[in-house]
């Protein structure tokens, strides 16, 4: 059903040089319309660089790049005032209040005054900063100040929405908060486009995953799918595993990862040796839960710190 | 590639960088109009009152005027200079740098050059209002030649383009805004003091003389004085020239060294 969607985004062999260093080493991949699309992997893994690409901020050094069917190197005007775009970085303007925020915005799309009012009003009521209207948005909190910026992203009535990190630095209310408006705007046919670092994020918003690790895709799918694939249904973690589980889980070839103190064995739901592990090994210092897709991220992009 | 120059990526929409400016400048607009009101007052007070005692008249195309009239051009000249120069370093650094407000905007259908142009042409409005409540207290005391002296508007929207132009070149360089120091020392400084400002080049020795007319700011000088006093000389084609070859030479390096600042 995926393929009859028309294509928002198509990309072909994408790649993105700085000197020598590659950061987006030849990807290719589509977005359907009304679909979301997660683009997840750790620092450096080359996912801003690539929605960077996408909305003609940053050229690219090779490859073909379409979006709504335009190119990006000649079309981009077009494009970027089809799409809504939230960077990293809160860089709302601070000399100016919540309601110029969006005002000003629309002005840069063009959009004519009385249609802008209307539409600010009625995002500021969508975010809930409707009573905050004239205050300037250096005295909004974190999460408020997220939230301003997905509306001022909305003021041009996008059909594609780029988020890049949409919840970093968030408590958990502000999350929620969040993703509860960003599912709305999905309900409601928009296509999303987004980069994260939060597995739970990406589970709970996209269908479709992309993990990302050194500018190349590993994996592509459903999160369900990436999740039964490379870490089975169950996993065990054994703390301080002895010699006994690590002879036990070799000797049945069973997949696993062994790290200093801790042994993470992962198994199918029918997998009954599985459950003997459980029973005979584990009395304490053992967890056994669903397989996530924490365990997906951390098998196929490794342990190790990027920095 | 990133760093070559697009000039077709200017759009008329610049006009809507230079809404914005103006929007967050009208909201401060009273201490944005007491600056240029008050400065010109103090100048003169400390230059022709102060001054004037000691240096009398001055020697000026083999006329002698007073030195307060000898130097209401010059302030005239140094308020466009200012205020497109800090304009467009300064704060256009801050927006750049510090607020990302440049990045925000080409998230919409703005260029870069869109972006830079609106500055630029902000950082020009901002030199004709200054240039024109200055020239209404000048102009007040008796300082200025009407109706000739009108033509400081236009001429101080050409002077803040270039002022402007020059000063987002040195936005697109410098690593830290603490640099902006450096070209103030070595370029604003000695043209507010060697521009036939505050005494004629004509007390120069001749190879500073020279110097000093390769100078934007004497041009600039030399034209205030020309419209304040109504005198036209054939000078006052080759100043207004000058500019404007500044501008159009150095808008395209202005638009480059921002393009491989900002984009990569």
């Amino acid at each position: 059903m995926d393929e009859t969607r028309p294509k928002i985004i198509r990309a072909v062999d994408l790649r993105k040089n700085f000197n020598s260093f590659s950061a987006v080493d030849g990807i290719s991949f589509h977005l359907s319309a009304g679909e979301c699309l997660g683009l997840l992997g750790p620092n450096g893994a080359g996912k801003t660089s690539t929605i960077r690409m996408v909305y003609g901020f940053s050229p690219m050094t090779s490859g073909r790049l379409e979006v709504f069917g335009l190119d990006i190197k000649t079309r981009w005007r077009q494009i970027r005032s089809r799409i809504g775009v939230c960077q990293q970085e809160n860089n709302l303007d601070p000399d100016l209040t919540v309601f110029q925020n969006l005002q000003v915005f629309a002005r840069f799309f063009n959009i004519a005054r009385k249609e802008t009012r209307d539409r600010a009003l009625q995002l500021l009521k969508f975010i809930s900063l409707e009573n905050r209207k004239d205050e300037k948005v250096t005295s909004l909190s974190g999460g408020m100040v997220r939230r301003l910026v997905l509306a001022r992203a909305l003021i041009n009535n996008p059909e594609l929405l780029i988020l890049d990190e949409p919840t970093t630095g968030l408590d958990p209310q502000a999350r929620h908060q969040m993703w509860e408006r960003l599912e709305l705007l999905q309900a409601n046919g928009l296509s999303i486009l987004l980069t994260t670092h939060y597995m739970d994020e990406a589970s709970r918003l996209c269908e479709r995953l992309i993990i990302m690790d050194h500018g190349k895709i590993l994996v592509e799918g459903k999160p369900a799918d990436l999740i039964r694939s490379y870490a089975g249904d169950h996993v065990v973690e054994v703390v301080n595993p002895g010699r006994d589980v690590k002879e036990f889980v070799a000797a049945h070839d069973f997949l696993h990862d062994s790290l200093d103190h801790r042994m993470i064995i992962y198994g199918k739901e029918a997998d009954r040796l599985f459950d003997v592990i459980g029973d005979k090994f584990c009395q304490e210092t053992c967890i056994k839960r669903l397989a996530t897709l924490e365990d997906v991220f951390l098998r196929l992009t490794g342990r190790e710190l990027r920095e | 590639m990133s760093s070559a120059l697009h000039i077709t990526y200017i759009s008329w929409r610049f006009v809507r960088v230079w809404h914005r400016n103006m929007l967050v400048y009208r909201k401060i607009w009273l201490v944005n109009f007491l600056v240029p009101l008050f400065e010109p007052l103090l100048y003169l007070t400390a230059f022709g009152v102060g001054m004037s005692s000691l240096i009398g008249r001055v020697q000026y195309r083999g006329e002698e005027i007073s030195y307060t009239v000898f130097i209401a051009p010059a302030l005239l000249a140094i308020t466009m200079m200012y205020n497109s120069f800090f304009e467009n370093t300064y704060a256009s650094f801050v927006r750049m740098y510090f607020q990302k407000t440049f990045d925000a905007m080409m998230t919409t259908p703005l260029s870069l050059e869109d972006i830079i142009a609106g500055e630029i042409v902000w950082g020009a409005t901002k030199a004709v209002i200054a240039t024109g409540i200055m020239l209404a207290v000048v102009g007040f005391l008796g300082l200025v030649y009407f109706p000739h002296g009108l033509m400081i508007l236009p001429l101080s929207f050409l002077g803040g383009l270039a002022f402007g132009t020059m000063g987002m070149i040195f936005t697109g360089l410098v690593p830290s805004i603490d640099m902006f120091n450096l070209p103030i020392f070595l370029f604003i400084t000695p043209m507010f003091l060697f521009s036939g400002t505050f005494f004629p080049t004509s007390a120069l020795p001749a190879w500073a003389q020279k110097l000093s007319s390769a100078l934007p700011l004497t041009h600039l000088v030399d034209l205030c004085r020309t419209f304040c006093l109504g005198e036209f000389t054939t000078d006052t084609k080759w100043s207004i020239t000058y500019i404007v070859v500044m501008i159009v030479l150095l808008f395209p390096v202005a638009l480059v060294v921002m393009r491989r600042r900002l984009i990569s």
